[in-house]
């Protein structure tokens, strides 16, 4: 590790537990009714539309005949990108013992875990006819039928249910220990009874901390190739196909670091907002957000670097259509959305090489929220700009979403802010015995005067009663 | 019978269970001021011969499973059970529903080929791992355990707060009220504690 302090160097074990508990203990604060409201009404938006959708069909949006995927597209691969941020925080920062992530973590991993929920309200309302919707499951319909096992769109279905089930999980079992510590806090009889459920008796005994670590790092190395295989596969709903613009072998790693990008753009918007309003500064320090940003602006540059290899590689391939497709996007009807994204994605991160400007909070709130901007229009782009002119000039259109795509867009975050907002209320937001547990007080060789340095790199001072034995 | 109870008693000890005979006399709980002193504690308890007795922290404490003479975990062979079984059925789902249940001719491809069933093995693969892996951490570690002798502990409440325990169950062959008590003492303990199985009735109260 740097010299930077890693968190919460200055506080107790005690005083970890209190600052992280007393959140979920203390009376609801009027703030947290306001924001939970505004977030209610865009669920209840959400869902009007989703009945109204399902009502009428799905000639509300604006799909039309060359543009046969929108928004519903747009929004699923948007929001399962946001989710990978979190996977990646909470995986493979922790395979390659990146301590600084344990301040972050446990947020993240629910930002990925709602998410993927938001991601999966998509697939499952746009088929058209929802009574219809299991066909996507190996389950046999009224034929007898099964579902086609070589077509991407069912490996998609595959991936991301996958990927929610093992988020889900990781994110249960990382929590297990605090809601014990929570559980131990309680006071009054129903927190008892549902967290002494939740924690399933957890003791913190050293025989359940063997097996459990071993099954955290299994999970951390089963979910690392995991997500990167989820965004690969959604890549693969378009790269398969032969539409030009879509048919690229880049689309895979372009689109996983895509995905961490604009992933780490919102675990940064949601913690600048989190850290303040529940003070937990010397938590979440600068030192994190800085990281995160730096991370911010090196996958930016990769997206931005995928974005003009395709261009070259349109121009390389010789094919008429490949180069139509990328001088379409760039100065066709959809230029506007084109120069938005790489404004959003290519441009401003790159403030991010100033240490003055990654370390500003009201800076990087404003980066990250761009950057959302802009990984949402590059999936736009990616859909739309490639559908809406192909091979057949006599068939070309315009694609204009209705109100009903832009409210249920809306809708999602309502969705997704309610979620969050009732895990902040109710569960532990940092992972409190990990925080603990990379304090230098918590390596059993700092008390002996001779620290191997794996718990962290605090001067050694012998402690009382710790010589007792040889 | 006999030997049948006997390999019962010690897979419950390995998960932390120990099953008193006497609810009166359920352990001893001893308290230790910090991870270094529990680790060297853990050390003198298992070099005096104890197997039964575990220690509680708010968090993992690096080395512990040496002090107290635990092997490896053997989470990562159910894990790996879990990915075979998961392999053979992603593989097994792919062929038998589309070249055996309902072959379909799709634009003349085979009815099952490896290349194209390669993602939906992969996930089921990670799927059936991860869920291995999860659940045999849970059935290693016998949980979820509602009740335990221990919740009686006012002070045992700090376990998963900044406190640091060990415990000796009464089971041990090598137990015994005055010695072991003398023994934590000797490594340090600043706070011995009696346990009695009081059962789940009382926790009403």
């Amino acid at each position: 590790m740097d010299d930077s302090p890693l968190f919460g160097a200055d506080l107790s074990f005690h005083e970890i537990t209190e600052k992280v508990s007393s959140h979920t203990e203390k009376k609801t604060p009027l703030a947290w009714y306001a924001a939970f409201s505004i977030a209610n009404i865009g669920l209840m938006i959400l869902l009007v539309m989703i009945a109204y959708l399902f009502w009428n069909g799905i000639g509300v949006w604006g799909l039309n005949n060359p543009v046969g995927w929108g928004y519903a597209i747009v929004n699923f691969v948007f929001w399962v990108g946001i989710g990978h941020a979190g996977t990646l925080i909470s995986a493979i920062l922790f395979l390659f013992r990146q301590q600084w992530r344990t301040a972050i973590n446990r947020s993240a991993e629910a930002m990925t875990v709602f998410a993927v929920i938001c991601a999966l309200v998509f697939p499952g309302i746009h088929v058209g006819r929802v009574w219809a919707a299991y066909w996507m499951l190996p389950i046999p319909n009224q034929m007898e039928m099964w579902p086609q096992f070589k077509s991407p769109l069912l490996w998609d279905v595959f991936a991301v249910s996958v990927y929610f089930t093992v988020s889900l999980t990781f994110w249960y079992v990382g929590m297990i220990p605090d809601l014990a510590t929570m559980r131990d806090r309680a006071t009054t009889k129903i927190r008892q009874r549902v967290l002494g459920v939740l924690s399933m008796g957890w003791t913190g005994a050293n025989r359940h901390w063997r097996n459990y670590e071993k099954a955290y790092l299994l999970l951390a190395a089963l979910a690392t190739p995991l997500v990167l295989s989820v965004h690969s596969v959604v890549s693969f709903d378009f790269a398969v196909s032969i539409v030009p613009g879509w048919h690229t072998t880049i689309f895979p790693p372009y689109f996983v670091a895509g995905a961490i990008f604009s992933g780490f753009a919102m675990v940064v918007t949601l913690m600048v907002i989190a850290r303040k309003v529940y003070g937990l500064q010397d938590i979440i320090t600068i030192s994190h957000l800085e990281k995160m940003n730096i991370v911010i602006l090196l996958t930016g540059t990769m997206v931005g670097f995928a974005y003009i290899t395709e261009f070259f590689m349109a121009w390389y391939s010789g094919v008429q259509y490949e180069q139509y497709a990328f001088l379409n996007r760039a100065f066709g009807p959809y230029a506007w959305a084109y120069w938005t994204m790489m404004s959003c994605n290519l441009f401003f991160p790159q403030f991010f090489w100033f240490k003055k400007l990654r370390t500003s909070i009201p800076f990087m709130f404003v980066v990250s929220i761009l950057v959302n901007v802009g990984m949402w229009f590059e999936r736009f782009v990616i859909t739309v700009t490639s559908l809406h002119r192909d091979y057949l000039p006599s068939s070309w259109d315009y694609y204009s979403p209705t109100a009903v795509d832009v409210l249920t867009f809306v809708g999602s975050f309502g969705l997704f802010f309610t979620l969050f907002l009732l895990f902040l209320r109710f569960m532990p937001m940092v992972a409190i015995s990990e925080v603990k547990g990379i304090k230098p007080e918590a390596d059993p060789h700092y008390y002996d005067g001779h620290g191997d340095g794996q718990a962290g790199n605090a001067l050694p001072t012998p402690a009382p009663g710790a010589s007792t034995t040889a | 019978m006999n030997a049948l109870q006997e390999l019962i008693r010690d897979v419950k000890a390995s998960m932390g269970i120990f099953e008193s005979p006497n609810p009166e006399l359920h352990g001893l709980l001893a308290e230790f001021p910090n991870p270094g002193a529990l680790y060297h504690a853990a050390e003198g308890v298992r070099d005096a011969g104890y197997k039964h007795f575990d220690t509680h922290s708010p968090f993992p404490i690096h080395g512990m499973d040496d002090a107290m003479g635990l092997p490896n975990s053997k989470v990562g062979w159910i894990c790996l059970i879990g990915g075979i079984t998961g392999l053979a059925l992603g593989t097994w789902l792919q062929w038998w529903t589309s070249a055996v249940d309902y072959p379909l001719n799709i634009s003349g491809k085979p009815f099952f080929s490896v290349e194209p069933s390669v993602p939906v093995m992969f996930e089921v693969t990670i799927l059936f791992s991860a869920l291995a892996a999860v659940a045999g951490m849970f059935a290693l570690n016998g949980l979820p355990r509602p009740y335990n002798p221990l919740f009686y502990s006012k002070n045992f409440a700090r376990a998963t707060d900044d406190a640091f325990f060990l415990h000796i169950a009464a089971t041990d062959r090598r137990f015994d009220s005055e010695d072991t008590r003398q023994m934590l003492s000797d490594l340090g303990a600043q706070n011995i504690e009696v346990i009695r199985d009081r059962g789940t009735s009382e926790l009403e109260d």
